[in-house]
């Protein structure tokens, strides 16, 4: 919303952020964002910072850096001009980097964490295929307390025997969204009644008698990480050979 | 997640309802889902009908993982 009324009202928009929202590497570029605690706790700090600087932009004022300001970084070049040449600049940063002095660079390089495409399956109907997911499907009663909200863990269930998820045996764990039409047939979260029928259809070879499971609301970027990567271990040890992953 | 399990070497499909966020997040092949409530269902249809388009999701899922990809891949109908 924030960048429409920006761009097309000519409005200008302060937002603020939690770092890891996925909204800041969307909408950094079109509009200040504040960075905020990631929780309302931290409402207290960033509101000011958000009026301060929505102010100085009705004002017409120069905004500053982002470290001065308390906005994420925007990726955007500023021209500036310096007294000193940019060879000898980049000599002095240089000498102290090799000083192990500190040293501010002037053109942070983006960092982007990508992984390459795995190659595609090419023998489906001899493969094993596994279910996860972020969108909180759990056992009923949830009976290992997965939060509905930054989840400090996963689930590793069995699907054994199962042909079909149920509203009386499973529901969902995640909070953030009306948990109704989950809780009422899980297979609309977690697709094992499709998933079993193509598995009798001979489409592939065996859905992975478990699953595993977590809330991806408001859950750290770092947990997820951690979550992703012990269950694609054990996914690799017990011989899966692809992953349907679905999120909410 | 995703981008956890496609480092450790398996091919990964994400279904999800919010795309940009997949893309984002850095998810190589992604097939769009439904609702927020319901990724892989629709109350609003008869049962039948509803398990249906489950089954066509389900496919396409399937289908992006057989197929080769170099970039992040949004696969639609």
């Amino acid at each position: 919303m924030g960048d429409i009324i920006s761009k097309e009202l000519g409005i200008p928009v302060v937002s603020g952020m939690f770092p890891e929202n996925p909204g800041v590497e969307m909408y950094r570029k079109s509009m200040y964002i504040i960075e905020t605690a990631d929780s309302a706790r931290g409402m207290g700090k960033a509101v000011p910072a958000m009026a301060r600087l929505l102010l100085k932009l009705l004002k017409g004022e120069k905004i500053g850096l982002p470290a001065e300001e308390g906005y994420i970084e925007r990726g955007l070049r500023i021209n500036k001009f310096f007294d000193r040449m940019a060879s000898e600049r980049c000599v002095d940063m240089f000498v102290k980097k090799l000083k192990g002095e500190p040293f501010e660079t002037e053109y942070p390089m983006p960092v982007f964490d990508r992984v390459d495409p795995n190659p595609p399956i090419v023998d489906m109907a001899g493969s094993t295929v596994a279910l996860v997911t972020s969108g909180g499907i759990c056992p009923k009663g949830n009976p290992d307390h997965i939060e509905a909200s930054s989840a400090s863990k996963y689930g590793e269930y069995s699907i054994e025997g199962f042909d079909d998820l149920t509203s009386a045996d499973h529901c969902t764990a995640h909070g953030g969204y009306d948990a109704t039409y989950a809780d009422n047939d899980p297979d609309r979260v977690l697709p094992v009644d499709v998933m079993r029928e193509m598995e009798k259809e001979g489409v592939f070879k065996k859905l992975h008698n478990k699953f595993y499971t977590t809330v991806g609301n408001g859950t750290a970027v770092a947990s997820a990480k951690k979550f992703g990567a012990e269950i694609a271990q054990k996914l690799k040890a017990d011989g899966v050979d692809a992953v349907i992953l679905t999120s909410t | 997640m995703v981008k956890e399990i496609e480092r450790a070497g398996l091919p990964v499909v994400h279904v999800c309802t919010i795309v940009p966020i997949s893309l984002t997040v850095g998810a190589n092949r992604i097939v769009p889902a439904v609702a927020i409530p319901h990724p892989l269902g629709d109350p609003s249809k008869p049962f039948e009908e509803e398990k249906a388009i489950r089954r066509h999701l389900v496919e396409k899922a399937l289908k992006a993982l057989q197929t080769p990809v170099s970039e992040q891949t949004v696969f639609n109908d």
